[in-house]
């Protein structure tokens, strides 16, 4: 075990993995020889050499067709997307191409391959640095999509992604790529060092993917929440003393809905949180399935807390947040109804 | 069919990946580097079929020579009066930039990007083309602004997004936007501005308008499929449009060979397109504004696009958030052999007896006492990071024209958080 933050795991995943299988591929904008702008893929080109982990063209579109190619052809790609923000070219190669590959021709094709891209805010990004563009991804078929909150998960799940038969969206938060968060960003945050998540083996593991984790155990009220709002959950329960149990979603689609269920029909109360805008994100899908499978247990109606249907703002950032506060509002009236 | 036995004889295939000349710890060296002589090339008239030009985009327009002289059918001939007001532009989008940069450092603001070597990109195509074309700019044409006299104290604003910036503090800093100086706002997501200049210059032309669009685009971002449909499109329509390509040879750590630079130049995707191609000495100021003036001439004769390569080096880290040294040759970009635009500019014009070393300091001095100022008035207004400046209620304005319900009920929820945050 080494202690290692969410960069650092994540690069020892591809490390582990590409040692252990030669047909992956690292590519991506400035992923070779200078690792990725996060860093994420640093060293792993003078280790495996240029034509396993490589620099692209700066063309998202043509990153992520050439990647299917590759995978076509036998490989298995590990793609950065540099910003999720900047996904969008690749757009129809995703959801056209390799979300549909394996249906469309029966299992003749499958693209076995992963692509990688920091998301969300909290690093003063401007509406071009800061998206959550989860639930885009989640709507369309045939991609599974994937969202760890801490270093150990990260790790153990990016394997597990690499190792799918399937096309993986892996988003990564990137306001804890470095550092941890614990959920109010105006305070002094406890180094990874003291976190148990930030415990990593050093070798192979792998979370499996489609499996939720129970951050916390409660009794009064379920938040289901992935990614930076794990820790922003955390806090709240903590700061306000409420006996809730966070749910860390880890993989969107196909989500966990046994252990979903298990916790809402304990607590008979559910709050949904997520970073990204609220028409249409992925809380509604789980707002529709909680109420679909738990609803004669429930006990108060079940509440989303969301980014804004706006854009990011650069100066508002941590006005736009959900973060402690939002969600205290919620738990309250969730728990008071 | 030849079947897999009589290849045998073949070697394994293999992938090339392109690498830069150099890497940290290694000698940058610029001799493979081809230079015409100042005035070589030929000036083709506008008229001319881009059939028959097809040379130009594999040699590099240049007019001041070594020796700061003006050369060659490509000299503009300005007067001294506009070669002054371009050197004193060029000189200010530097100071600015420093200033900018240091402000950053100092945590009033959360990023900067710099154009140090590239100034002459920018400010010699503002005074090349008229003051009422659009320009489609990316991140590093802040000279454009700077020579259309836009307020010193509007761009700071913007960049800390404090209480005086107009675009409510919403951009990230340096992604300007200014109508009325035909600056159109700048975009994060790259390339995206190429095809929206030449859609404009497309609505100029539907209505018989006489005002021309200018883009720019980095070398990386050329690889981008928005680069190709801008092209694609104003080729077939004949768009009044001039398409730059800033080649500053390197993207963020990638060198212009993964963009494609390798085998080819970046004024040479023209070709394939059919349209003229131009490839220029882009710290030159004089052929900066000589190509872009011949490009927009055509332009405005309804003769179509040009699209123009600008070579040029990007001296210092790609942003705030860069460090060059990780992969690349530290000092590179004093030893890129065409110099510094605005070093070459000032020789010129002493040369020509009409700019002094005395002059020119105190120039200088004046921008730097200007900019000094600017950035106190801008600062009286706040910098980020702060209480921030915009209020609650205005991060829901101009998602539309009319707010609907839902953001209505998000911007009462976001007023009955910010009470409950003030508690
Ligand atoms: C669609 C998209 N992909 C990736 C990025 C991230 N990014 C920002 S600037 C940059 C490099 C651009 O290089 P170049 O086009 O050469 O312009 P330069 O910075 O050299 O002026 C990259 C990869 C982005 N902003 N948008
Ligand atoms: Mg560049």
């Amino acid at each position: 075990m080494t202690v290692m933050n969410m960069i650092e795991a994540l690069n020892s995943a591809h490390d582990v993995m590409m040692g252990r299988d030669p047909d992956i591929v690292v590519m991506g904008e400035d992923v070779g020889y200078f690792g990725g702008v996060f860093r994420v893929t640093a060293g792993l080109q003078k280790k495996y050499g240029k034509t396993r982990a490589f620099d692209t063209p700066i063309a998202e579109g043509g990153i992520a067709g050439t990647a299917i190619g590759m995978a076509a052809y036998g490989l298995k790609p590990v793609v950065e997307m540099q910003f999720a923000d900047y996904i969008y070219p690749a757009f129809d190669q995703i959801v056209s191409e390799a979300g549909r590959m394996r249906y469309r021709t029966a299992g003749e094709w499958t693209l076995p391959m992963v692509f990688r891209s920091p998301y969300g805010g909290g690093i003063f990004g401007g509406q071009t640095h800061s998206q959550s563009p989860e639930a885009l991804f989640a709507h369309v078929c045939g991609i599974k999509t994937v969202i760890p909150s801490n270093p150990y998960d990260a790790k153990g799940l990016l394997i597990a992604a690499i190792e799918d038969p399937d096309p993986v969206i892996f988003f990564e938060p990137k306001r804890i790529y470095n550092g941890p968060f614990d959920g109010f960003h105006e305070r002094p945050v406890t180094p990874w060092a003291k976190h148990p998540a930030a415990e990593v083996p050093e070798g192979y593991y792998t979370v499996p993917l489609g499996k939720a984790a129970v951050a916390r155990e409660g009794n009064d009220v379920t938040i289901l929440a992935y990614g930076t709002m794990v820790h922003v959950a955390l806090a709240t329960a903590e700061e306000q003393g409420i006996d809730a149990e966070v749910i860390d979603l880890r993989t969107i689609v196909p989500v966990d809905i046994d252990t979903i269920e298990a916790s809402v029909k304990k607590t008979g109360r559910c709050v949904i949180i997520h970073e990204a805008t609220r028409t249409g994100g992925f809380g509604a899908e789980l707002a529709a399935l909680v109420q679909e499978r738990c609803f004669y247990h429930l006990e108060a109606p079940v509440q989303r807390v969301t980014g804004y249907d706006t854009p990011y703002p650069h100066s508002l950032e941590w006005t736009y947040f959900p973060g402690p506060t939002r969600l205290g509002i919620a738990l309250k009236k969730a728990l008071e109804d | 069919m030849t079947s897999s036995n009589e290849r045998r004889n073949r070697p394994a295939l293999s992938l090339h990946v392109p690498e830069p000349d150099a890497r940290p710890g290694e000698e940058v060296d610029f001799s493979g580097v081809a230079i015409p002589a100042a005035g070589s090339v030929a000036r083709p008239d506008i008229n001319v079929a881009p059939a028959d030009i097809r040379d130009l985009p594999y040699t590099l327009i240049r007019v001041l020579d070594d020796d700061g002289k003006a050369v060659g059918p490509w000299d503009p001939r300005l007067d001294a009066d506009t070669l002054r007001r371009m050197l004193r532009d060029m000189a200010m989008v530097r100071v600015y930039d420093e200033r900018m940069f240091r402000a950053q450092r100092q945590g009033k603001t959360s990023f900067y990007m710099k154009s140090l070597g590239e100034e002459a990109v920018a400010v010699a195509a503002a005074h090349a083309l008229d003051r009422d074309d659009m320009c489609f700019p990316t991140y590093r044409q802040q000279g454009l602004l700077i020579a259309r006299d836009y307020p010193l104290t509007e761009m700071m604003c913007q960049v800390y997004s404090n209480a005086g910036d107009k675009l409510k503090g919403r951009q990230l800093p340096i992604m300007y936007s200014d109508r009325e100086k035909g600056f159109f706002t700048i975009s994060g997501n790259l390339g995206t501005q190429y095809p929206q200049a030449v859609g404009w210059a497309m609505g100029s032309a539907i209505k018989g308008d006489s005002r021309i669009a200018a883009a720019w685009i980095g070398d990386g971002a050329t690889a981008e499929g928005d680069f190709h449909n801008a092209v694609t499109f104003a080729g077939v329509y004949r768009a009044p449009v001039v398409l730059n390509v800033v080649n500053n040879q390197w993207a963020i750590s990638s060198f212009s060979g993964i963009a494609g630079g390798e085998l080819t130049t970046f004024a040479a995707r023209a070709v394939g397109y059919g349209i003229p191609g131009l490839r220029v000495d882009g710290n030159d100021p004089l052929a900066v504004y000589a190509a872009t003036r011949w490009a927009a001439d055509r332009a405005r004769s309804n003769l179509g696009p040009t699209l123009i390569e600008l070579f040029t080096y990007r001296v210092e880290g790609h942003s705030t958030s860069d460090d060059p040294s990780a992969y690349r040759p530290q000092g590179a970009g004093a030893k890129w052999p065409l110099g510094d635009p605005l070093m070459r500019l000032k020789a010129h014009l002493i040369g020509l007896g009409e700019w002094d070393e005395e002059r020119h300091q105190q120039l200088l001095d004046q921008l730097g006492e200007e900019v000094k100022a600017a950035q106190k008035e801008s600062e009286k207004l706040g910098t980020l990071g702060g209480e921030a400046a915009q209020s609650v209620e205005s991060m829901f304005d101009d998602v539309f024209a009319e707010l609907p319900w839902h953001l209505q009920e998000q911007r009462e929820q976001a007023l009955a958080e910010a009470e409950a945050k003030r508690k």
